[in-house]
């Protein structure tokens, strides 16, 4: 599936003050690709996001982006060659509105023509963010959040969008309708990293997985690999072997 | 006069005193909304302001109240005043910031707080050590028109003052509402990390925070020296105080909350001056924050903690 490399991570390790969070991990995402990051609780997965986005920076390794190491390279700069958000428990501004959310997520893009095509494919990818456009995104519920945030990473054109939980206390409907959205903008050409803990949703979605445990990856492939592997069935996707009596 | 009229003079007075204030408040409010850091350097910045507005008004030979200007020149030389002086103060605001404050951004603590309080020493003792300690003529030369309301007296200064006033929060409004870089602010303040992940530059967020709210400390020292006649080295204390307490009733980090409680200020101070007496304002002023503080702990416009779902 994968054509060309768009980020990599080779040997990475980052740390919280002494906390050793991410431990010489490797990612490989390719162009076009949903890739699925499977973990527990506090395995590394929010620090892999925040590692892309360069909001934590890698102590060791090297991150990689469309060839270039970018190691360095300012968040802001990285959400301007394409690399947008979405975060956990949505982080919409509250306290703006919907249009003014969706603003920010154009922050680092020009106004103008563009500014309105991009607001409009918002817009017909969720006829329900185009009517509460006027209302305080604190307003909308979790649901609607949700589309907004999805809406906000498209507003910066991106190329790899990198979304943590974004089924996290959603409604079950919500949840496919977030699923299919994802497939959705990754057939317009836009590549997906999804930390997700509805590893079910999130395999029958991806293309390739990485599996996530106390900061270091052990074991990876493709969702269909990983759907049968027996470690991720019990842990995971909660198939239970009947215990022998 | 009657009641009436005293309180129609009282309000008049009240809201001079408020105009000054909340243009003061507003600093305080810009820079705790997006660093959640009380900026005690803002109390000597504005008495630095007012003390470039009196060095600006006698570059152009104006000297206490002898000389009246009007017309043109009247407006020309308010505009280089407050030109002058806010600019000079949005400068020292973003010094203190590049300088003092940034290297201070990781380390958590009080550190950046202190080193505010010693900024405000420093920039005290740079003023009485070139300036004095006397209190000075700050040059007024604006004739002294006034209109009588009943009994009341409404002076052509007050008016000049809420004009002022209301032109330069309505500017800020207008720029945190509607313009790229206020937005950007606005996102700042609710959620710093989501904001830097939409690619905004915290870096030039937390300067444009603090030129914007010293360029208005130094508007409203002009306005004190307007307003009193005088200037002096020591007047940072009382009327920073004042504008800290209107930010806090109003909500600390709130702008429409800043200028509330800037007027809300003012008009007590006239209101329990007339009332009581002028000795026990400041006991009406900070009884009344200690009430709002125990029944409304956020204040007037304020919320809690911010809603971040």
């Amino acid at each position: 599936m994968a054509t060309a490399t768009l980020l990599e991570f080779k040997g990475v390790n980052t740390f919280y003050g002494d906390l050793h969070v991410l431990k010489d991990v490797d990612y490989t995402i390719g162009e076009g690709e949903i890739i699925s990051l499977l973990g527990g609780n506090a395995c590394g997965k929010s620090t892999t996001m925040k590692t892309i986005m360069g909001v934590v920076r890698a102590a060791t390794g090297t991150v990689t982006y469309q060839g270039q190491e970018i190691n360095g390279l300012a968040t802001s700069d990285r959400v301007r060659r394409g690399i947008a958000p979405v975060l956990e428990a949505r982080r919409l501004f509250a306290r703006m509105t919907v249009f003014e959310n969706l603003e920010m997520g154009a922050y680092t893009q020009p106004r103008g023509a563009q500014f309105d095509d991009d607001i409009a494919r918002v817009y017909e990818l969720f006829p329900r963010v185009k009517e509460r456009r006027n209302q305080q995104a604190g307003t909308l519920s979790g649901g609607e959040q949700q589309m907004v945030a999805i809406g906000r990473a498209l507003m910066a054109r991106p190329k790899l969008i990198c979304m943590d939980e974004p089924s996290m206390g959603l409604s079950p409907l919500f949840v496919e309708l977030v699923f299919d959205t994802i497939q959705t903008i990754n057939k317009q050409g836009v590549s997906i990293f999804m930390v997700e803990q509805n590893a079910n949703m999130a395999l029958s979605i991806a293309h390739r997985g990485y599996v996530l445990q106390s900061g270091a990856v052990v074991l990876s492939g493709t969702a269909v690999e990983l759907r049968s592997n027996d470690m991720i069935k019990q842990a995971y996707l909660g198939e239970m072997e009947a215990p022998a009596a | 006069m009657t009641a009436g009229d005293l309180f129609l003079q009282q309000a008049i007075n009240g809201l001079s005193l408020g105009a000054m204030y909340s243009l003061l408040a507003l600093g305080f409010t810009l820079v705790y909304g997006i660093m959640e850091l009380i900026n005690f350097a803002h109390f000597n910045v504005f008495m630095v302001g007012s003390m470039i507005a009196m060095l600006t008004l006698q570059a152009f030979g104006l000297s206490g109240q002898q000389t009246i200007l009007t017309g043109l020149p009247l407006v020309g030389v308010l505009l280089v005043g407050f030109a002058v002086s806010m600019v000079g103060c949005g400068l020292i605001g973003v010094a203190i910031e590049r300088f003092l404050l940034r290297p201070l951004r990781s380390v958590k603590g009080p550190a950046a707080m202190i080193t505010t309080i010693g900024v405000s020493y420093i920039l005290f003792n740079l003023v009485l050590l070139t300036l004095g300690t006397d209190s000075k003529n700050f040059p007024n030369p604006l004739p002294s028109i006034s209109w009588e309301i009943g009994g009341a007296v409404l002076r052509m200064r007050e008016v000049l003052i809420w004009v002022i006033a209301l032109v330069l929060m309505g500017g800020l409004t207008y720029f945190v509402t509607y313009t790229k870089l206020g937005k950007a602010m606005r996102a700042t303040a609710q959620d710093p990390e989501a904001a830097r992940m939409m690619g905004v530059e915290v870096d030039q967020v937390v300067m444009s925070a603090f030129f914007l709210g010293s360029a208005l400390a130094g508007a409203s020292g002009m306005i004190f020296g307007l307003y009193y006649n005088l200037a002096k080295v020591d007047i940072g204390f009382a009327a920073g105080l004042r504008a800290f307490t209107a930010a806090v009733l109003g909500g600390i980090g709130n702008v429409p909350g800043a200028m509330l409680g800037g007027v809300l200020i003012g008009l007590i101070e006239s209101g329990s001056g007339q009332l009581i007496g002028a000795a026990w304002s400041d006991v009406v002023i900070f009884g009344i924050l200690v009430l709002v503080l125990v029944f409304r702990p956020a204040g007037l416009l304020g919320r809690l903690a911010p809603n971040k779902s």
